[in-house]
């Protein structure tokens, strides 16, 4: 199988460059992940990340054929050759398909992913509803592999300011949690015309996400409570 | 100044809000006024001058004509700020768009009702 893949080391390379290969695959080779760990075996300095091989540790998000996507839920009869792999757009570059995911982690934790709830906690657990339980559906899936706001042209061009599609759906997913008590802070912490205004409800991120989630109604859902709020 | 990223200006929902609202005054002018132009006799000069002699035309495209301006503005301000990094040169750029659809607004009232 022929694959186009981006190389960089900038400890020996000056600039980044595309390289080809032409590898044989053996017939146990059905996912994108199983592809690129047979091309390392044939050149060893090919850099990724992978881990749990399986859809649920988001480690090997990388552009395939220009669309983001997980490769070790990307089946290899599916793509069109030469396969170009590319690290996912937007972020530094450490080395070849491996990207410095800082920026996207600062913007995870700038939403307080946790539960905030000042009452004491109770013997056993804090009790749901099943309707209220149902609200998280679609939120608390998120691997956080990045590859939707790494689509996302807002998180491009500001991904200092803007918190990216990821990191607003964690930001909704504890405004929707009825155990949760800082829904007011939340959406004080979210009012910005960059944190949460830059999405202009274009959709790449419903497009890539491998856990089929949709950044953009939660997002939406957000900016419903605002309007709640203060008309 | 110290190099640091600041957000939390608290706006941005009133303007995301005015940008609907203001989309859907656009649109249900666009299609009354569609309406009236093929529901003319003819579409000359005569017509035309007739269609934009009641107070009521004038006041409706008027308001259509301030949504399409604030429309804008929202607009071209979100282009500013993904493209626009210098803070000097942003605010400059602002300054020019608002003066200008401030004069274009000026500008089409006085022509609606200067017939």
């Amino acid at each position: 199988m022929r694959f186009t893949i981006y190389r960089y080391d900038p400890d020996r390379d000056e600039k980044p460059y595309m390289q080809d290969y032409d590898v044989p695959l053996e017939p146990t080779d059905k996912m994108l992940l199983d592809a690129l760990v047979r091309v390392k075996t044939h050149d060893d300095t090919l850099a990724f990340r992978r881990s749990c091989r399986e859809g649920v540790c988001g480690s090997d998000a990388i552009n395939i054929n220009g669309k983001n996507g997980l490769a070790c839920v990307t089946k290899v009869a599916d793509l069109k050759e030469p396969v170009v792999l590319r690290p996912l757009p937007g972020l530094p570059i450490i080395r070849d398909l491996i990207v410095d995911m800082t920026q996207f982690f600062a913007q995870y934790h700038s939403v307080k992913p946790y539960l905030i709830n000042d009452e004491p906690p109770p013997e056993t657990e804090r009790l749901q509803s099943p309707e209220d339980r149902a609200e998280l559906e679609g939120l608390y899936e998120c691997i956080l592999c990045a590859c939707c706001s790494t689509s996302c042209p807002s998180f491009w061009w500001n991904p200092d300011k803007f918190v990216g599609p990821a990191g607003l759906l964690q930001a909704y997913r504890f405004i929707a949690d009825s155990r949760d008590q800082a829904t007011s802070e939340r959406l004080d912490n979210l009012e910005d015309p960059y944190r949460l205004f830059r999405c202009h409800s274009i959709m790449n991120c419903v497009d890539v996400c491998p856990k089929s989630l949709n950044p953009t109604r939660a997002i939406g859902k957000i900016k419903d409570l605002m309007v709640k709020r203060m008309v | 100044m110290v190099k640091r990223i600041v957000v939390g200006a608290h706006y941005g929902l009133r303007d995301w809000l005015a940008q609907r609202v203001t989309a859907v005054i656009m649109a249900v002018y666009l299609f009354f006024f569609a309406i009236a132009l093929v529901t003319q006799p003819a579409l000359d000069y005569a017509s035309w001058k007739a269609l934009f002699a009641s107070q009521w035309m004038r006041l409706a495209t008027l308001l259509f004509l301030l949504a399409l301006n604030y429309h804008a503005w929202i607009g071209v301000r979100d282009i500013f700020m993904d493209y626009i990094q210098p803070t000097g040169i942003r605010l400059t750029a602002q300054i020019v768009v608002i003066l200008a659809l401030l004069a274009c607004s000026i500008w089409s009232a006085q022509i609606l009702w200067s017939a």
